[in-house]
């Protein structure tokens, strides 16, 4: 049942996470409940602290996707780790350079470009 | 050129609903051959005026409805959203780009919305939205 439920694919490459969304949209309050959860967890209940988030799958994003992330970041910086956002459509990098937070997060070309220096 | 189509639906508050009236807004501007850029930023600012009706307007209120009113023709749409709530005054909604609020959630939907549509209004009370795309508008007035 809870596989069904998963809305992240982790993978790892050393000492790095790399959690990529499953999702095309990431619109539904529910689901963005589960993500958000389900990313926090990689940090509070799993000590991972290298994290890279892979968008490639991503088209559409929403403001409470936003603030999920952003959480998220905050979380990351608290455990002394880094967070990295990776292969962003230029539709939605617009949407982060629009809100201005792509001053906020490190966000890399694509995933060796995020691994690199991790 | 083919004449402007109008509807206006009422749904109730529920975000499922919400997105199957984004999804009858955005599909006809699909089969009107917008510009996937246009059809985005469209589906994006109804996804956050929507949400926002629903949640911070109605606050999921079951007895409360939502109203959709929306005409469209090649180089148009307009979508007129009112909710039942108490509404919000629109300068009061922190401006999410300040570095102080820049680690903050909120604020980012009506930011969004001012980003990619060509109108953004909302009545005096805070509780009707108006938004409008253009694709034929030109840099100067008239």
């Amino acid at each position: 049942m809870s596989a069904g439920h998963r809305r992240l694919d982790i993978e790892e490459s050393g000492d790095v996470t790399i959690a990529k969304f499953v999702d095309k949209k990431i619109l539904d309050e529910g689901n963005i409940q589960i993500i958000g959860n389900q990313l926090f967890a990689l940090v509070e209940d799993e000590g991972r602290s290298k994290i890279v988030l892979d968008f490639s799958n991503v088209e559409y994003l929403s403001s409470a996707a936003l603030g999920k992330l952003i959480t998220m970041d905050k979380k990351v910086k608290a455990a002394k780790g880094k967070l990295r956002l990776c292969t962003v459509r230029p539709d939605i990098y617009e949407v982060f350079a629009i809100t201005k937070l792509n001053k906020l997060f490190d966000m890399r070309d694509n995933l060796e470009q995020a691994l690199e220096g991790m | 050129m083919s004449s402007t189509e109008e509807f206006d639906v009422t749904i109730p508050s529920d975000t499922a609903k919400g997105r199957e009236v984004q999804e009858q807004i955005v599909g006809g501007m699909e089969s009107r051959g917008y510009a996937p850029r246009d059809v985005f930023g469209v589906r994006l600012a109804l996804e956050e005026a929507l949400v926002n009706a629903i949640k911070h307007g109605n606050k999921m209120d079951p007895d409360k409805v939502v109203n959709v009113k929306w005409e469209i023709d090649e180089v148009h749409v307009r979508v007129v959203i009112e909710d039942q709530g108490e509404g919000f005054t629109v300068c009061d909604v922190p401006d999410p780009t300040d570095e102080e609020n820049l680690d903050k959630p909120g604020g980012r939907g009506i930011m969004l919305m001012r980003s990619f549509m060509s109108v953004v209004e909302y009545n005096e009370s805070g509780n009707r939205l108006t938004l409008e795309k253009r694709t034929d508008v030109e840099s100067d007035d008239d």
